[in-house]
């Protein structure tokens, strides 16, 4: 289901489709409801409803706290001091997301491809290998990384003798490390959709491009690339939406400097105890979100998402 | 025929393979360094880099102040998250693909949604919703279950989903043309077919509630989960322990997926 798809269905609700769902007979006619009703209640409620909250709390009173309460004043300010106080980082947010995001398309599609046509009959062990990793806690890997990166391991030495860092060059506490963070974090977001829509490529396809005398680079640019491009949507935005979000890169791998918009969010809610402006600055995280995926979607012209 | 040379064709093909082997290696280096870590004898408390061989952290797993607890709440709201977004996702999904009922596309946006909301907004809007119904005394292990069974949900429902949609509907046409009532037939035929599927959901839903922080960390009170002692431990001193944990889970869910896709695949061939 794509996020068009969805925009455009809940302008017109489409007409049941007979073939793909057969007309239930007496007794039947609610299961439908007995079933999808329960998921959705905890959805409503526990996914919706904050919402609701969330808007009402980003415009409270910033006066209150936690203890003493919060009072509805209607704090449209809120949103302007939460955006002028926090542009840096959310910008940032963006950035470092948008770069992770572009990394994990550069190192999954040689990966999706490798597994979806390369692999023969290790194909099934090597989408095992790719959630592997990323069974270990998120937090322990990026603390993994640490080390990886530290000043006396041995990526910065051996990138210091061959003079590609300075003398006092360093990696850890850089954007770089929180960028490295992020991608190695999210690839298997990128490569899973990317995989399933290059496995679904009938290959009789790309062999009739190469029948017809297309060199296989020409055959991949031609017919391989447009037909996984549900994929590239699906995946880019499956990377980019949590790692936009994260703070937990930042925080590990990166200075107070490169702080990301997660990192604020955390801070106010945490010992800020300033709910009001976390709560508008969530709400604009997510506009901006919602708005990129939107265009995003748009002009990609994809159909199918998820 | 090709317009490349043979040797040049087995280099082009074997070239992506290499690359993408390469990348499948660059995953697993973040691994070895906690392997290698959960046998680290630190010299200073606050260095972290490898110092020596030893056992100990192995012998003692629980010698942390605090972790082994945390491990043990992350695996009960693991447990009960994973029962309650798995048997809520499976029936959607069955309502979405078998049945007829108004609202399937809002309905379907409510599903996708949580997936494409950053967690930082999920979980600030939940801490809201708890602090602003006056729950906020009682932020703890419930609230924790009830976001991981949200943010799970969605996940379960899209894996059930794509299982019950691949499925072969003639098998079911089949089962009926041999006169199994539809009790049978969803027991005997669809059931064992979608359950790869719900398993499969089900382990996704344990690995993303073990796993969670951000959503966790807002919503927790005083509960402390073991991401939630990581992170806590990764501001002052990090225990080498927490790579015997991460080793373990690493090893625990290798071992069930690959049992699980040996057992899918002889199941595949019972069906073929």
């Amino acid at each position: 289901m794509s996020v068009g798809q969805v925009a455009s269905e809940l302008e017109h609700e489409p007409e049941p489709d007979p073939a793909e769902v057969e007309e239930p007979e007496g007794g039947r006619r609610y299961t439908g409801y007995l079933l999808i009703i329960p998921g959705l209640v905890w959805l409503g409620l526990f996914f919706l409803v904050p919402f609701y909250s969330l808007v009402a709390t980003s415009l409270y009173d910033p006066a209150g706290t936690v203890f003493s309460g919060y009072e509805m004043t209607w704090e449209w300010s809120n949103y302007t001091t939460a955006i002028t106080d926090n542009w840096e980082p959310l910008l940032r947010s963006f950035v470092y997301g948008g770069l992770a995001t572009f990394f994990c398309l550069l190192l999954g599609y040689p990966l999706a491809y490798a597994i979806a046509f390369k692999a023969g009959r290790w194909k099934n062990l090597m989408l095992v290998l790719v959630i592997a990793p990323f069974f270990t806690s998120f937090l322990i890997r990026t603390i993994s990384w640490q080390l990886i990166l530290a000043d006396n391991g041995f990526v910065v030495e051996t990138l210091q003798w061959l003079h590609i860092l300075g003398e006092d060059g360093r990696l850890l506490n850089t954007p770089f490390a929180v960028v490295t963070g992020l991608t190695y974090n999210f690839l298997p977001f990128m490569v899973l959709p990317l995989y399933a829509s290059l496995e679904r490529i009938d290959h009789r396809l790309i062999e009739a491009a190469s029948d017809l005398y297309a060199s296989p680079i020409r055959g991949f640019a031609k017919v391989t690339l447009p037909l996984s491009m549900p994929g590239v949507v699906a995946g880019t935005l499956l990377t980019f939406i949590p790692a936009a979000g994260d703070f937990i890169n930042a925080e590990l791998l990166g200075r107070p400097s490169d702080s990301m918009i997660g990192n604020v969010i955390q801070g106010y809610f945490g010992g800020g105890n300033n709910y009001p402006d976390a709560a508008a600055l969530s709400l604009v995280l997510m506009a901006l979100i919602l708005v990129m995926v939107i265009v995003y979607v748009r002009r990609a012209g994809t159909e199918d998402l998820v | 025929m090709s317009t490349i040379s043979r040797p040049g064709r087995w280099v082009s093909d074997h070239l992506i393979l290499i690359i993408g082997l390469l990348v499948l290696a660059y995953t697993f280096v973040p691994i070895a360094v906690v392997v290698l870590m959960s046998f680290n004898a630190p010299e200073a408390r606050l260095t972290y880099q490898f110092d020596g061989f030893t056992w100990h952290n192995w012998a003692n797993p629980c010698e942390p102040e605090g972790m082994c607890d945390a491990v043990v709440v992350s695996i009960e709201i693991g447990l009960l998250a994973t029962l309650g977004a798995t048997i809520l996702g499976t029936l959607m999904a069955f309502a979405l693909v078998r049945h007829r009922f108004t609202g399937r596309s809002t309905t379907n946006l409510v599903i996708f949604l949580p997936m494409a909301t950053p967690e930082i907004v999920m979980g600030s809007s939940l801490l809201a919703l708890f602090v602003g119904t006056g729950f906020s005394g009682d932020l703890g292990f419930w609230t924790i279950l009830i976001a991981h069974i949200m943010f799970c949900l969605s996940f379960v429902v899209v894996t059930v989903k794509a299982r019950l949609a691949g499925l072969d509907s003639r098998l079911e046409q089949a089962a009926m043309d041999l006169y199994a009532n539809e009790w049978q037939t969803f027991w005997r035929v669809t059931f064992p077919l979608v359950f790869p599927g719900i398993l499969g959901a089900a382990l996704l839903a344990f690995s993303l509630s073990f796993d969670d922080f951000i959503i966790t960390n807002l919503n927790a009170g005083n509960e402390v989960t073991f991401p939630m002692f990581v992170w806590g431990s990764a501001q002052r001193d990090i225990p080498m322990q927490i790579n015997v944990i991460g080793t373990a889970m690493f090893l625990i869910s290798v071992l069930i997926v690959l049992a699980a896709s040996l057992r899918g695949r002889r199941g595949a061939r019972a069906v073929a």
